[in-house]
């Protein structure tokens, strides 16, 4: 419990510097203003939704192949926190877009596939709660998992493949991206504490999936009796 | 500092979309262990 808070605080923590960073530290974009400061917060959250989802995707593999209930509880734990990540996403990117485009939505090809995303790795979760038997359960949602993360190259190709209104990629685009040293330090802190918080998120998830476990088979025990 | 109410809607959103979620993980892992113990004891009653 002790090392559990103090993880807790440390992430905290954590977080508090990345916002400090975005806010104070990184200089002001020329041609957005201050509004581009939503920028640190955005990527690095879109970023570790996206490698919460590689997660999943890697659990839900080694689910097919071991069968074991621990890969299942990876890959469901993997799985929420994703989706937590990209409603972040889905809710900065709108409030950063309306004063630059003077829009809050468009139906470009990044804001889309990070939409269907969405509602991929939501119905991911909603299929777990149509299958009773823990074993179908686990094999089904794998495999829908499996799937799922077909979109996630989607997600990242969108703006490398198609015009969107999306800006286009500062990291691996094309000549004349980039970013300037201290934007990029930025960043890279804001996403290391992104990535502390999905760690400690998983983590509480996954603890969660193991006493539901322990609760099912309880359960049967007394309906046994 | 034009848009500066945007950038706190931003965070604030997004720290309190996490928080709410920290705190469900926390709510539904409670009432889970409440009821492991309810049932632990029915059964011990039951022996």
């Amino acid at each position: 419990m002790k090392k559990h808070a103090l993880a807790s605080a440390v992430v905290f923590l954590l977080l508090g510097a990345a916002a400090y960073g975005a806010l104070f530290v990184a200089p002001t974009e020329k041609t957005m203003g201050t509004i581009q400061r939503i920028f640190y917060l955005h990527v690095s959250s879109a970023w570790t939704g996206l490698t919460a989802f590689f997660i999943c995707f890697l659990a839900n593999l080694m689910y097919v192949w071991r069968r074991k209930p621990r890969w299942d509880w990876v890959a469901v734990s993997a799985a929420e926190v994703g989706l937590v990540f990209t409603t972040v996403v889905l809710v900065t990117g709108p409030i950063w877009a309306h004063p630059v485009w003077g829009i809050w939505w468009t139906w470009d090809a990044r804001l889309t596939s990070t939409f269907v995303l969405w509602l991929l790795y939501n119905s991911y979760l909603l299929l777990r709660t149509l299958v009773d038997e823990p074993d179908r359960r686990a094999l089904f949602s794998a495999l829908f998992g499996i799937f799922a993360f077909i979109d996630v190259p989607l997600v990242f190709g969108s703006i490398r493949w198609w015009r969107t209104q999306h800006p286009q990629p500062v990291v691996m685009g094309g000549s004349g991206s980039g970013l300037e040293p201290t934007m990029w330090y930025v960043l890279l802190f804001s996403w290391g504490a992104m990535l502390s918080l999905m760690a400690l998120l998983v983590r509480a998830r996954f603890e969660f999936e193991a006493v539901r476990g322990e609760t099912d088979l309880v359960r049967r025990e007394a309906e046994g009796v | 500092m034009k848009n500066l109410n945007s950038v706190f809607a931003a965070y604030l959103a997004a720290w309190g979309i996490f928080f709410a979620y920290y705190i469900s993980i926390a709510r539904r892992t409670a009432a889970l262990r409440e009821e492991i113990e309810r049932l632990k004891n029915s059964l011990n009653r039951a022996k």
